[in-house]
């Protein structure tokens, strides 16, 4: 491959992995307020269904992208009165969302298949694109990319750098002691579990507005919502290595259909579900890395040590598990 | 009831007549012998899948991966019915087709099983993981090994001759043995959560795993039967729909019915008496929107999000009357 | 009682009462609270004691009554409502983040706003450190501190935030000698400014040496109240009804060693287990003492083959037990009884019918008739309070410790038993080891974990002392006192 090529590649990569760098960002959130939102898959296609009707409807772009925003938002909130309000398993409620979420998008996105719409071109940014290298692999996409790319310094930023963050990360680690320290853990909650939604929906128009423009049965996005969620592990709860999982995930991606290219013998469902196998491969090397057995001073024995420190980070203490009225 | 008013609002945001179309739900599914003997067709997968679910949830696990589970069932089926086809004794390839099914399905069941208890990977992303290497298998074979001589098509492979196929009513697809199956395992389970040691074991270490091993029995080896047993009677279900219903491997072998299920089950609040009825209802709610696209222009996924709006429903109703019997532990 | 001409106080609590469902935990509690005073809140465990100081500090709310501060009636919804008005409490069981740092907890309470301000809470954290006698380094992650050391961190933010009402709730539990000097030292310090202090106990000794003024409560109720100087058998009177008698040991002598553990390291708790090596015999009752967390739990659950050490040896009379599982040991005779009853011991959801199935029908089905008289002979024997079809979670503590030592083999080899009384009354509590000294007559070795030196000199032949994962003391108890043992406990070897 030619070096222009190899830029190509790099630019696909960094503009591929933007709805599900948007979603894992999201769901990091969420998750770090102690919440889980297992109806990414299901979101993230209602998302890019209506973003793309909308856009389609009002001929705009930015405003599909504001309506997929809403209606992440709008099914994160559906978890937040199942599992905060009545106290429900977050799993259960997140599933049959994901379920409901998915057909709400086939049965209302129906008269919208197969149609032209408006999607977001790209705008290149003076100076900054002119940079060789960096430049046409950063700085010459549509701004969803570049406020992908900004969301990602501004997760980080906001969770270990301010006090909202730190008192998002408590509540996570544990809302009794939050609670005793004079927070309203449920509060906090609610409001990450929107905020990390409307992420989410914004990962869905990524999708249906530029990355796989327009809509259809199947849209193409059926899958990611379930890998976003494992980035988040991949991630160790940091935005940051959730962000770089988001890009080596796109990477292989856009690989995959180089390999096709030039083994045409391998069918192609085997590369369609590529990611799956690799997904669970990598959840066992995380698990086998954060296993608690493995005492930290003999860490350093251990050969697969520097991988076990790229993937030692810890789940918020109190993932999932809901502070109820009734245990104070 | 709000089901009825989420579903109206829906229908009246895509631009149909809500009340034609739930007629048309109503008449697609009862509307007559021909009709319901479809609905029964879909219930039987349906309920197989549900059961063996119901041995997950006890102990606690979120076997998501029943689809994978029902088409490597199916795989397994065709299988043994592949080697079926021109020999002197079909039936015994037949009735060997059922128990090479549950055993794919538990086989696939057990993989999530493993990761769970050895590996540390969380369930719910095994269990998906393989559904979608089993549907790249499934595509695999039907486009590669045991494509249809002349042309690989996504109508499947080559129909077995009717020897091979499990006897049906009269007009439908539906066959006794497999309604006898479904209720059966229906049967069996009752008795199991009722009477068994083993069923009492699966809901303790559900419960707490921790403490199961005080009482002398080991969580992990439960949580991997309890996942082969859902696998085999997915499994089941696979190896009616390919002897029974399609009489050929399909791409669509699975028709959902695994994600279906655990709605079903999560619609009967996990209990085995209700099993039955739910899954009636969802399969009459499958079979009856059949028809939408036809008639309305409207697609068929309608039924999915009404039933998944009766799951919710269900949800909020259960924490509201948990919060109603106990008041002083709400304050 | 003799009453005192006092200064106005600083918080009254007027007729509280709190009911948990069908259990009254106060019951018409009224008290007063001076500024510059350190007052005593005595009584034995389920006294009520945690609850009514949870009440004043917002945390729980009370089913009625008033609280008045400076003589305004306030009603709190909410902790930040109590730290608003000036009143913070130290609680029983942390309430801090242990993956986050010094620092961060210290500041988590207090910020607000978009700005991170590390530099000026850095400074306020040192100097509040230096003015109460405290090192702390402020980087440090909370998980590898002492409990001596998260209580200080916690007591500094609350003062850091402007409390003037401080509420310590068992301060002194699992800490060392010499962190509770510094603790009492800097209290005393504290009330001197003018603050108004609270101490919540259940030790006499705590009570005595550091309060001016002692209320006493038992079953809910305000039994008695006494200024310095205190009549300790009077105090004592006020807390369990009649003093309590003593409990009768039976002298036996030790067998052959049972359990042998040579060098062995396992991770676990706080410290884990360093190069650890004892010897079991039969018939002994054997003390595990030392801080919270200092490797008793990681002893016990490698004795009952919960988990694998990592290096060393671990035999049971001569045979290893390398790579066994817990039902391994379970069947030589090893039989383990965890502390949190509810999280390792039952079945939350079960009931005791169904315990008693799970424990004794081994075939294929199940015969609830069988286990139905088996639970009831269970009830009846171990007198507890409650009918075979109740969720074991629905039992009072007391109830739930019972039905687990009804679930203990008739004579197993070794007997773990992880803080036995925790949570039980005094009379529980006598019951309790009443019982288990019989196992003594059929060869059985008792091996206990507890953090009440009392109780370890009560019971205990002989005394392993565990100090930061590692035993620094193995020694018969007729061959040491209760201050000897306090400071081994806190490393003083």
């Amino acid at each position: 491959m030619s070096g222009s090529e190899w830029l190509l590649l790099f630019s696909g990569v960094v503009a591929g992995a933007t709805p599900i760098l948007l979603a894992a960002l999201g769901e990091t959130l969420t998750e770090k307020a102690g919440v889980i939102n297992l109806s990414l898959d299901g979101t993230i296609l209602l998302a890019a269904m209506v973003a793309f009707a909308v856009a389609f409807e009002t001929q705009s772009a930015f405003l599909g992208c504001i309506a997929a925003c809403l209606v992440g938002a709008l099914v994160a909130a559906a978890v937040g009165l199942f599992s905060l309000k009545l106290g429900q398993s977050q799993v259960a409620v997140g599933f049959v969302l994901t379920l409901t979420a998915r057909d709400l998008a086939y049965f209302l996105g129906n008269p919208y298949a197969r149609l032209h719409g408006p999607q977001f071109s790209s705008v290149p940014i003076p100076i900054l694109s002119d940079i060789p290298v960096l430049g046409p692999v950063l700085f010459q996409h549509n701004w969803m990319v570049y406020a992908g790319l900004g969301m990602i310094v501004l997760c980080w930023a906001y969770i270990y750098r301010t006090p909202m963050g730190l008192r998002l990360r408590a509540v996570g680690e544990d809302p009794r002691a939050a609670f005793a320290r004079g927070e309203n853990p449920v509060r906090l909650q609610w409001i990450y579990t929107l905020c990390g939604g409307f992420l989410v929906g914004a990962a869905g128009a990524a999708f249906s507005l530029f990355v796989k423009p327009g809509w259809g049965r199947p849209q193409g996005a059926e899958g990611t919502g379930w890998i976003a969620l494992a980035l988040v592990i991949f991630g160790g709860w940091h935005p940051m290595r959730a962000a770089a999982g988001a890009y080596l995930f796109s990477f292989l991606q856009v690989l995959g259909i180089y390999f096709q290219g030039w083994i045409p013998t391998v069918p192609a469902q085997v590369f369609q579900v590529a990611p799956f196998p690799l997904m669970i491969f990598t959840l066992l090397i995380i698990a086998y890395a954060q296993r608690t057995t493995i005492p930290r001073e003999d860490r350093h024995r251990l050969r697969l040590k520097a991988l076990l420190e790229v993937f030692s980070g810890a789940a918020p203490s109190a993932l999932g598990k809901p502070l109820r009225p009734g245990s104070l | 009831m709000a089901v009825f008013g989420f579903t109206t609002g829906i229908l009246m945001l895509a631009g149909a007549p809500p009340m034609e179309a739930y007629g048309l739900l109503l008449k697609g599914s009862l509307g007559s012998g021909k009709k319901v003997g479809a609905v029964l067709t879909a219930w039987v997968p349906l309920t197989l899948c549900a059961v063996g679910l119901l041995y997950t949830f006890r102990i606690a696990l979120w076997n998501i991966g029943v689809e994978g589970q029902m088409i490597m069932g199916a795989v397994f089926a065709t299988a043994v019915l592949r080697w079926g086809v021109e020999s002197r004794l079909p039936l015994f390839y037949l009735i060997l087709a059922f128990p090479a099914a549950a055993l794919g399905g538990g086989l696939w069941a057990m993989g999530a099983g493993l990761l769970k208890t050895k590996g540390g990977v969380h369930e719910i992303f095994a269990g998906l993981g393989l559904n979608f290497v089993a549907q790249g298998i499934l595509l695999y074979l039907i486009f590669g090994p045991w494509k249809r001589p002349g042309v690989a098509s996504m109508s499947g492979t080559a129909p077995f001759p009717p020897e091979l196929w499990l006897s049906s009513v009269s007009g439908v697809r539906l066959s006794p043995e497999g309604v006898f199956l479904a209720a059966a395992a229906l049967a069996v389970t009752v008795w199991m959560f009722r009477y068994s040691r083993l069923g009492l074991v699966f809901k303790a270490a559900g419960n707490n795993p921790t403490a199961v091993m005080l009482f002398g029995e080991k969580p992990g080896r439960y949580m991997i039967l309890a996942m082969v047993l859902a696998g085999a009677f997915a499994g089941l279900a696979g190896g009616v729909q390919v002897a029974g219903v399609y009489h050929r491997l399909i791409p669509s072998i699975s028709s959902n019915y695994g994600y279906l299920a655990l709605l079903v089950v999560m619609l009967s609040n996990y209990r085995v008496a209700l099993v039955p009825a739910v899954a009636f209802f969802f399969a009459c709610l499958n079979v009856g929107g059949i028809q939408l696209p036809m008639v309305l222009k409207i697609d068929s996924s309608l039924a999915g999000v009404i039933q998944g709006a009766w799951v919710l429903a269900a949800l909020a109703a259960v924490a509201w009357l948990r919060k109603e019997g106990r008041p002083e532990e709400a304050r | 009682m003799r009453i005192h001409p006092e200064p106005p106080p600083a918080v009254e609590l007027v007729d509280i009462h709190k009911r948990y469902g069908s259990v009254n935990a106060n019951q018409g509690i009224t008290l007063r609270f001076r500024p510059g005073a350190i007052h005593g809140i005595l009584g034995e465990n389920g006294a009520g004691k945690s609850t009514l100081m949870k009440i004043l500090a917002g945390f729980t709310q009370k089913t009625r009554g008033r609280i008045r501060i400076h003589g305004v009636d306030v009603d709190f919804q909410a902790p930040a409502v109590a730290s608003r008005l000036g009143i913070g409490m130290l609680y029983q069981e942390p309430v801090d983040f242990p993956v986050l740092s010094v620092l961060e907890n210290f500041m988590i309470g207090q910020i607000r706003g978009f700005r991170l301000h590390r530099k000026a809470f850095r400074e306020r954290f040192e100097s509040l450190c230096t003015r109460l006698g405290f090192s702390l380094s402020p980087e440090t992650p909370v998980r590898q501190l002492t409990p001596g050391e998260r209580q200080q961190l916690e007591i500094l933010r609350l003062l850091s935030m402007g409390t003037h009402v401080l509420i310590l709730d068992e301060p002194t539990t699992g800490i060392s000698s010499f962190q509770k000097e510094t603790l009492f030292k800097a209290l005393r310090t504290l009330a001197q400014e003018g603050k108004t202090i609270i101490l919540v106990s259940h030790k006499l000794e705590d009570v005595e040496s550091l309060c001016d003024r002692v209320s006493v409560l038992r079953h809910g109720k305000i039994t008695g109240e006494m200024e310095r100087p205190f009549d300790p058998n009077a105090l004592l009177k006020m807390m369990f009804g009649s003093v309590p008698s003593p409990l009768k040991r039976p002298e036996i002598p030790a067998g052959a060693p049972l359990l042998i553990l040579r060098d062995v390291s396992a991770p676990g708790d706080r410290s884990g287990l360093k190069a650890c090596s004892a010897i079991i015999r039969e018939k002994e009752v054997v003390a595990l003492a030392g801080l919270e967390g200092s490797g008793q739990g990681v002893f016990m659950r490698l004795a009952a083959g919960l988990r694998a050490p990592v290096s060393g040896v671990l035999r049971l009379r001569d045979e290893g037990m390398h790579r066994k599982d817990g039902i391994a040991f379970q069947k030589k005779g090893v039989a383990f009884l965890p502390t949190a009853r509810l999280e390792e011991g039952l079945i939350p959801g079960l009931s005791i019918l169904e315990h008693v199935a799970l424990k004794y029908c081994r075939g294929f089905r199940v015969h609830w008739n069988v286990a139905r008289d088996q639970a009831a002979r269970h009830i009846r024997y171990f007198r507890i309070k409650g009918d075979p079809e109740m969720p074991v979670e629905s039992l009072s503590g007391g109830n739930q410790q019972r039905l687990m030592l009804s679930f203990l083999p008739d004579a197993p080899a070794l007997l773990l038993l992880e803080k036995p009384t925790r949570g039980l009354d005094f009379e529980s509590a006598l019951w309790v080891w009443d019982h288990l000294f019989r196992y003594r007559e059929k060869n059985t070795a008792v091996v206990f974990s507890s953090s009440e030196l009392e109780e370890i000199f009560m019971v205990a032949d002989r005394i392993l002392v565990f100090y930061e994962g590692a035993v620094i003391r193995d020694i018969r108890a007729a061959d040491t006192d209760i201050h000897e043992l306090g400071s081994a406990i806190a490393g003083k070897a």
